[in-house]
């Protein structure tokens, strides 16, 4: 750790005000953690990233424990609990606040059309997660077409997303990504 | 309810909220969904905090959100202690190697089915700002919030002139 504040103390600057951008969910958010993880804080590698990613994406619970991830590689138990906080509970307060406001107010056309314009945003966001992401895991060929078979099949069938992880993981472990 | 979702909690949260104790109706249960989706944050996160919160106050609020997160935190945060005195071996990185090529694939599968009604709409304008995020963040690796300060009020002035334009 050779940046001169508290690491912690960062984890909660940097993911608290992350949260507040992160139209769309944790997903949405991805790049921004490569960029600040990876390129500025140099907190860990691209490959470390993705690995990451995967661990966070075969852990049961909601796709935000990313963070969780981060947060202990950076600073143990305390960066994991200290960067979860701080993504979660700014914008979980924010939530419920207007949530009480929107009860209060009745029905309003803001909500629809803020919703609107959001949608692209956060589906832009999402597709810039995929390729970053993608760019960071798929080195070699065949780890290309592990991902773009996984995104073929996700999208064409209602296959249980476990068994396209799991098929991953054995072609990764026979050696062949 | 956090631990069974896995890869997504929302599916299981509607079945368990709406379909098992009729805590909400369905469509409480999307407007409340709908409202998470346009703000900040971690959208199921946001979710538990106001679902807790309409139906026993503050107190059920937080009691969702620790409920949602604590149990979940605690595995991952024990994978994550595995991984650091782990990661190195072979067999191990080999595997997270080919499950992380699958998790991306799956993620892509979202994005795609995420645009398919605007693809179906003839959704012009949003089609072009999905683009042009894309490229600002993913390409271009610009930093969120520059490209999020600029992009918000010209989608939201965007959308509201087309409405005006075309009332449909």
């Amino acid at each position: 750790m050779n940046f001169g504040a508290n690491p912690v103390a960062t984890l909660i600057v940097t993911f608290g005000l992350m949260s507040l951008f992160a139209v769309g969910g944790a997903n949405a958010a991805i790049p921004e953690m490569h960029r600040i993880a990876v390129d500025v804080r140099h907190w860990m590698t691209d490959k470390q990233f993705a690995d990451i990613y995967a661990i966070s994406q075969l852990s049961p619970g909601p796709n935000v424990l990313i963070v969780t991830l981060i947060g202990y590689s950076v600073a143990g138990v305390a960066g994991a609990l200290a960067a979860t906080l701080a993504m979660c509970v700014p914008t979980a307060a924010l939530a419920y606040y207007v949530s009480r406001l929107l009860t209060r107010t009745s029905q309003s056309r803001w909500p629809a059309i803020i919703q609107a314009a959001l949608v692209p945003l956060s589906i832009g966001l999402m597709g810039a997660s995929g390729l970053i992401l993608a760019q960071a895991t798929d080195r070699s060929l065949i780890a290309a077409l592990v991902t773009s078979g996984a995104a073929l099949l996700a999208f064409a069938t209602r296959l249980n997303p476990f068994w396209m992880l799991l098929a991953g993981g054995i072609l990764g472990f026979a050696g062949l990504i | 309810m956090s631990l069974a979702g896995f890869g997504g909690v929302l599916v299981w949260a509607r079945r368990g909220i709406v379909d098992q104790h009729r805590w909400m109706t369905a469509d409480q249960f999307n407007e409340t969904f709908a409202l998470c989706h346009f703000l900040p944050g971690p959208n199921i996160v946001n979710l538990a905090m106001v679902f807790g919160s309409r139906i026993r106050g503050i107190a059920g609020g937080i009691a969702a959100f620790a409920g949602l997160l604590v149990p979940p935190m605690v595995i991952i945060t024990i994978l994550a202690a595995l991984y650091a005195r782990y990661g190195e071996i072979d067999a191990l990185r080999r595997i997270l190697a080919g499950v992380s090529c699958a998790a991306v694939g799956l993620l892509i599968a979202v994005v795609l089915r995420m645009m398919m009604p605007l693809i179906k709409q003839r959704d012009v304008v949003g089609v072009v700002v999905l683009g042009a995020v894309f490229i600002a963040i993913g390409v271009m690796r610009l930093p969120l919030q520059a490209v999020l300060v600029v992009a918000i009020p010209l989608s939201i002035v965007i959308t509201i002139f087309m409405r005006r334009k075309s009332p449909a």
